[in-house]
């Protein structure tokens, strides 16, 4: 499998790498920064699980061409996966491009296809498809604007501090994802009060390190957000907005790209350009989107990181 | 399609003219310059025009892209949709920089003499 950072990986994280690539029902473990893999019926983790959730990406409702003509069908059975879920998620996170043109109407019909997953709450955070033109004022009236009502947020749930970062707005040309000041001042003082003990999970909808910035899968200002981060012991990064799973592990840092519930994009540097992966082998679509289940045990810094593809 | 423009020209008048629901088109010959938009980027990236000109960007993605002026030098266009249109009259002769808001990678030049 295309890797272009193979060659600098350590051989089991080279191993751990392709792993990510082979679809529903490996399961990760992430401890202390470095990953284990396992079958998903051999994970202890999984069954002693404190609580779980899920991650949805990339649903494009809008979106009408190759290889997804009905992103709202994809969404709707990716829910029914999550429905079927022996253990119901605490919440759902959805990491950004609920829409493809930022229109009132597709967000109305995410926050209705969400209505019927059977979960606590529901959590979103806005991609750069979601702030087209107003500066995200459609989506932010629908799913809130965080506590200062710039759409970033924190929340605690069972000894984990999760953080909502925004690196979707006020992009400068040339340049890639981007966080800015304020936000930055506001994760520090957020942090400041966490102990380093306690596992931290962030959500973002374009990826915090330099993926791939030729086709701006980045974030130009992430290396100062994580300068915060590095203290903690355990820290999950997940983000979604490149369609397709990447992994990388960098100290107690992991990182985890999400799929789409609507349609791939080409691994990194394949290809003219990033954008929907339209020539899919006939009726293969479904093994290339879908949803994320995590889970975390009580009294660890484990956090169980699950891949489900639709097909 | 969908048409997003503030002033159509060239052969774009031609199609426009099947379009009922537009008022505004022109049937007075202004010259027209285009910028294509495809695999994420503009092209050409530069452009010159002279005073007065209309550029319209096309976007042949199926991915949308925004046209958005640096510093607000002129009027950025809605998220433009596959097949997706916009045109914009340069005046002033300057050098106008511009990128798509959504993928700020994306950058483009319009030099008007
Ligand atoms: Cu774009």
């Amino acid at each position: 499998m295309k890797d272009d950072r193979d060659d600098v990986l350590p051989g089991r994280r080279r191993f751990l790498r392709c792993m990510a690539w082979a679809g529903a029902g490996t399961l990760w473990l992430v401890k202390g920064g470095v990953a284990h893999a396992g079958m998903l019926a051999t994970g202890a983790a999984a069954a002693d699980a404190t609580f779980g959730f899920v991650q949805i990406s990339d649903s494009h409702i809008g979106f009408h061409q190759a290889p997804n003509p009905d992103p709202v069908a994809s969404l709707r059975q990716s829910i029914a996966l999550v429905n079927a879920q022996p253990r119901r998620p605490d919440f759902i996170v959805h990491t950004g491009d609920l829409s493809h043109l930022s229109k009132p109407e597709q967000f109305d019909t995410v926050a209705e296809l969400l209505k019927e997953a059977k979960t606590g709450h529901v959590f979103y955070l806005p991609g750069e498809h979601d702030v087209i033109g107003d500066d995200g004022k459609a989506f932010f009236t629908r799913f809130g604007g965080g506590a200062g009502g710039n759409g970033w947020y924190n929340f605690d749930h069972h000894g984990v501090h999760f953080v909502a970062l925004v690196n979707v707005r006020h992009l400068q040309a040339g340049g890639l994802g981007y966080l800015g000041s304020e936000q930055f001042a506001w994760l520090k003082q957020d942090l400041a009060g966490i102990s380093a003990s306690t596992p931290v999970v962030v959500f973002a909808h374009m990826p915090m390190w330099s993926l791939y910035p030729a086709w701006g899968w980045g974030t130009q200002d992430s290396a100062q957000a994580l300068s915060l981060l590095r203290r903690f012991g355990s820290v999950t990064v997940l983000n979604g907005h490149i369609h397709q799973i990447q992994q990388k592990v960098e100290g107690t840092i992991t990182f985890h790209t999400a799929r789409s519930t609507a349609y791939p994009q080409p691994a990194p540097g394949t290809g003219p350009a990033p954008g929907p992966l339209k020539n899919l082998p006939a009726g293969r679509l479904h093994d290339y989107i879908g949803v994320r289940d995590v889970r975390h045990a009580r009294g660890s810094q484990v956090l169980a990181v699950t891949e489900q593809s639709l097909g | 399609m969908r048409w997003n423009s503030i002033l159509l020209a060239g052969p774009f008048a031609l199609a426009l003219a099947a379009h009922a629901a537009t008022p505004a088109a022109s049937t007075k010959a202004a010259p027209g310059y285009q910028v294509g938009i495809r695999n994420f980027h503009f092209m050409p990236a530069k452009l010159v025009v002279p005073a007065g000109g209309t550029v319209t960007w096309i976007n042949h993605d199926e991915e949308p892209h925004v046209v958005t002026s640096v510093g607000d030098r002129f009027k950025n266009s809605p998220a433009l949709d596959t097949n997706d249109h916009y045109s914009a009259t340069f005046a002033q002769p300057g050098t106008y920089t511009y990128f798509c808001s959504i993928h700020p990678q994306m950058v483009g030049t319009i030099v008007v003499r």
